[in-house]
């Protein structure tokens, strides 16, 4: 029973934490610029409002559309509660493994972009396309990523490969350089982040993931921003529990770890939020057929990094 | 176990397949012989779902020789724990064909060019697996392929599908050709030609590998190994829907059963390098194939395309299987031959459903170009549904059955490591990012499939107008869409159901999946990895029944509907829209160029003409250039010189003779040296 209120609350403190997230990314890019920005609460409130707002819908929508917001949600909701935030082994921590949590996503991105076309226009089009561009070039990236850390913890579930990062026999590793060099570039471009792509446009022709959604509305548009921002929110955890799995505690020792593990996470994602803010200013966006080689280079990095781990597990 | 019922259920067919001709002309004929076939196929089911689910040990067989064909040899059958798996499959295929066909063959102009070869075609699979000798399988086999060469030239007058015809009948007589040269050399020169002798001869290690090669081109040719899948997209489109399901469903599977049960049963201790072969194979298989499937607006003809890739992923378990067990690794060896095996089911099952997909949108528009379709969503709502369920099933999206193969895949890679040899090393990991690359296109190459055609607004009178299809093609569709959840929620009684196969042929199984903790899957042991549909399918169906509940209960579920907004320049011409060629220019941009020497031409007429602005997009196909033009240059060639033959006088063909039989009267004397 125990064990199955830990799990639920991850499944909670994931889903209210995203939106503040997103928030202080926005403030520190905003502080970043010297404006004074939102406050980091913002998010919660444009929820809120959408969700009091009705939901208009073009007359040439299917039914698709109207279910595409809740499927993307659930799905990327599921996956984003089974990465460890402050714990590992949680109860259902083995029902998917990372490839099976890097498939969810795919699952959510397929309706996403069968959602962008449905309505029938071309900026719908446009998104979708764009997006399942981006996504062959990192999704074999991720997979690298994962067969690096997986030879590496000797195991796929994320759990026991963040308790192998704990552990004393990781030390320095060339290929975990690389695989989380490659990795911070993947969470980039499936984020819809600068460089790859602009969060904070709505009008430019080199946009995707806004240009799929721009017909959505109302509660549906909330059910979309909700699901970005848990995405972004599963990277930053995904991150910081592979590479900074420090103060994280295991499943069913206690309240006391658990509170340190949650102030240990929150620590991470401002730290994450911040990292992100301060790369998202200091660069400048690439053109959309420059992506292509900008993910095909995360795809080197990882397959080099599994490589080299196939020739010596010690590199 | 018994051979019988399997046996004369093939013959109940081929007596159908002859019933079927005075019965085609007739009011209802079709529909008769349609559900006799059904009848009989889900007969044919039984016996060997009973024989896997029983969990029969390695050893059980049936045995059968009935005094045909060749007087000293006899036709031998057998049915053992590979032959049910695949008699499975077939029959599973030609069940739900059968079904499908109840509605659609309604539509068929020209019933008697279908029906007998339809049943024929049906028999002749069954045959194939169940032979249990060279000749009888070469027959069974060629067979098979006659029959499903006269379904491609069933509407022969449409164009192109004369051509495709004489592509796919070369096609299949190389391939028969090829194994035939491989049982040959299987068999000896004392001519062991029943499949026990041959299992009972160890090959000298240079005729094994000349085996093997000769069954990579016959059973490759005809599952459509790159480069060998050149007749595969040009045959399977052009016969009806409910044969190219069959065709690429099934057909193709019988290829691989034929390639498993000659590589791992009867040719003996494998080499090292065969797995190599078959690893690059399969990894370069899957990765074009889904690219060519990328570039087509045909929608039958991407279905084609795509089986190919999925040839490319059963091939990559294969050759992975292969190279474990050159190592002596069983429990690995096991873990990927079920992999492929488990997608060798699932790729049945999802593409006979897609191409019951096109079949329903080419009765009803009566178009198969994607450029001419769009928004069927509105007007054949369930054929949209069921054609989403396939789509995200061969798209590998959990919780459904494609991921759950790929999955076990993948986890066979990750053994890899413990393998001794350098070459291995380094080639698996480039195929698993191949694979990963080839699943994410197919996921793109599905979103264009399920979003050009039945998503948008139409984009021609008869898409507009389109109407649902009849219950019976329907009810088929929504039945394979079923099997897929429940194949990929229950990925155990599938897993275990092999486990008797993988027993039979490595010795080595997976670990028993039905027993363990929540119905989860686990590839080797629990610490090393475990995925669980069921549970991610609950969680995610409960998150949104919560969700959906929480938001239409505390916020506001009023819905407007309006004009589409599209940042304010809404088009309402339909052309605006995005297209098949459109969605998949950025890809053909970033893959196309290197693979296919894409090529983009625009032509802008001068400023004040009126002449609209053109684009055109050249491709090359790298392999038809590389390998089939090359040999259509030789042949031409080859045949000029010869003709000159044909005009001889008397006396130079008396010449001719003379000197061909001195010539080989040397020979024969050289040789008894």
């Amino acid at each position: 029973m125990n064990a199955l209120l830990v799990q639920g609350s991850q499944m909670l403190l994931v889903l209210a934490l995203a939106p503040l997230l997103t928030g202080w990314v926005r403030k520190v890019k905003a502080r970043l610029l010297r404006r004074r920005g939102a406050s980091v609460w913002q998010p919660y409130r444009d929820l809120l409002r959408l969700l009091r707002k009705e939901a208009v819908v073009a007359d040439s929508a299917s039914w698709l559309f109207r279910v595409a917001p809740y499927l993307i949600f659930s799905a990327i909701w599921v996956a984003a509660a089974l990465v460890p935030t402050f714990a590992i082994n949680l109860i259902f921590s083995w029902s998917a493994d990372l490839i099976a949590i890097v498939a969810l996503l795919g699952s959510a991105r397929f309706f996403l972009a069968l959602a962008g076309l449905d309505v029938g226009t071309s900026f719908g089009g446009i998104g979708a396309s764009r997006e399942m561009m981006i996504a062959p070039l990192a999704e074999p990236a991720m997979i690298m990523i994962v067969f690096t850390l997986s030879l590496l913890a000797g195991s796929t579930q994320l759990s026991s490969i963040v308790a192998y990062m704990i552990g004393p026999e990781v030390g320095l590793r060339i290929s975990v350089a690389m695989s989380l060099v490659a990795l911070v570039m993947v969470a980039l471009a499936e984020n819809a982040r600068i460089p790859v792509d602009n969060p904070a446009t709505h009008l430019e022709l080199t946009m995707v993931h806004e240009a799929m959604v721009l017909e959505y509305s109302g509660r549906h548009l909330a059910m979309i921003e909700a699901a970005a921002s848990l995405k972004l929110l599963l990277y930053v955890s995904l991150i910081a529990a592979i590479f900074t799995p420090w103060g994280m505690a295991a499943a069913g020792q206690g309240l006391g770890h658990y509170l340190v593990g949650g102030v240990a996470y929150l620590g991470k994602l401002a730290a994450g939020g911040f990292l992100l803010a301060l790369f998202e200013t200091s660069i400048a966006k690439m053109r959309v057929f420059r992506v292509s080689q900008f993910l095909s280079a995360a795809l080197m990095l990882g397959l080099l990094a599994v490589l080299l781990l196939f020739v010596s597990r010690n590199l | 176990m018994n051979l019988v019922p399997s046996l004369s259920i093939v013959a109940a067919l081929l007596a159908l397949g002859v019933l079927a001709v005075p019965l085609a002309p007739r009011r209802g004929g079709s529909a008769l012989v349609y559900v006799a076939a059904l009848l009989l196929t889900l007969a044919a089911l039984a016996p060997p779902v009973a024989l896997l689910l029983a969990g029969v040990d390695a050893g059980t067989v049936a045995r059968l020789s009935l005094p045909l064909g060749i007087p000293w040899l006899g036709a031998h059958f057998r049915i053992d724990a590979l032959s049910a798996f695949f008699l499975v499959v077939v029959n599973l295929g030609g069940a739900a064909s059968s079904l499908y066909s109840l509605g659609y063959g309604r539509h068929e102009p020209s019933p008697g060019r279908v029906l007998p070869f339809y049943c024929a075609f049906l028999a002749g699979m069954n045959l194939v697996v169940l032979a249990d000798d060279a000749f009888s399988f070469l027959l069974a086999w060629e067979f098979m392929s006659l029959s499903s060469w006269a379904l491609v030239m069933a509407h022969h007058r449409e164009p192109g599908n004369a051509l495709a015809g004489f592509v796919y009948l070369t096609m299949a007589s190389f391939g028969t050709l090829s194994l035939l040269l491989a049982f040959g050399v299987l068999a000896g020169p004392e001519g062991a030609y029943t499949f026990e002798q041959i299992r009972s001869r160890e090959p000298a290690p240079l005729l094994a590998s000349l085996a093997l090669v000769l069954v990579l081109l016959g059973a490759g040719s005809k599952a459509g190994l790159v480069p060998l899948h050149a007749w595969l997209p040009l045959a399977h489109p052009a016969a009806p829907s409910q044969v190219s399901a069959l065709m690429s469903g099934v057909m193709t599977k019988v290829a691989v059963y034929g390639f498993v049960r000659i590589v791992f049963d009867l040719l003996g201790e494998p080499q090292l390098w065969w797995s190599m072969v078959v690893l690059a194979l399969g990894g370069i298989t899957s990765a074009l194939g889904v690219l060519y499937a990328l570039m087509q607006h045909d929608l039958k003809k991407l279905l084609a395309y795509h089986t190919v890739e999925n040839i490319g992923i059963i091939f990559i378990g294969l050759g992975l299987a292969m190279a474990f067990r050159a190592n002596a690794m069983g429990w690995a060896a096991a873990l990927a031959l079920t992999a492929a095996l488990f997608h060798v089911l699932n790729h049945s099952l999802f593409k006979s459903l897609l191409f019951f997909g096109a079949g329903a949108v080419l009765t009803a528009t009566g178009e198969r170009d994607m450029e001419k379709l769009g928004g069927l969503i509105h007007r054949m709502p369930r054929t949209a549904f069921a054609f989403l369920a396939g789509s995200a099933a061969i798209s590998a999206l959990p919780p459904l059955n494609g991921f759950v193969s790929e999955w076990l895949t993948f986890q066979a890679m990750l053994v890899s490591p413990q393998l001794p040899q350098w070459g291995l090393k380094f080639l698996v990991p480039a195929v698993g990012a191949l694979l990963a690359l080839s699943a994410a296109l197919a996921a793109a190459c599905f979103v264009k499939a399920f979003g050009v055609t039945f998503l948008g607004r139409p984009r021609s009178e008869r898409a507009r107008t389109a109407r649902e299809v009849d219950g019976f093609a329907v009810g088929a569709m929504f039945a394979l869409a079923l099997l897929c959840l429940l194949a990929g929620v229950l990925p155990g009684v599938v897993i275990d159901g092999i486990a008797p196969v993988t027993q039979y042929l490595l010795g080595g199984r997976m670990p028993e999946q039905l027993s363990q903790a929540w119905l989860s899957i686990v590839p080797i042991t629990a610490g090393r990895s475990s995925y669980n549909g069921l549970l991610l399918f609950a969680f995610i169906a409960l998150s949104m029944v919560v969700v959906i509940t929480a938001i239409h209960r505390l916020a506001s579920h009023a819905v407007r509907r309006g004009p589409a907004w599209d940042c304010g320049f809404a088009d309402d011409n339909p052309r605006a829209q995005y297209t098949a060629g459109s969605f998949a220019q950025p890809i053909r941009r970033v893959f196309g160029t290197l693979v296919f020497a894409a090529r983009e031409h625009v032509t802008m007429p001068s400023p004040g003409d009126m002449a609209p602005a053109r684009l055109e997009v050249r491709l090359r196909d790298p392999v038809w250039e590389l390998f089939y033009a090359p040999i259509a240059v030789a042949v031409g060639f080859a045949a000029d010189r010869f003709d000159r033959l044909q005009f001889l006088t008397i006396r130079k063909y008396l010449s001719l003779v003379f000197g061909a039989l001195i010539l080989l009267l040397l020979v024969l004397v050289l040789w008894a040296r």
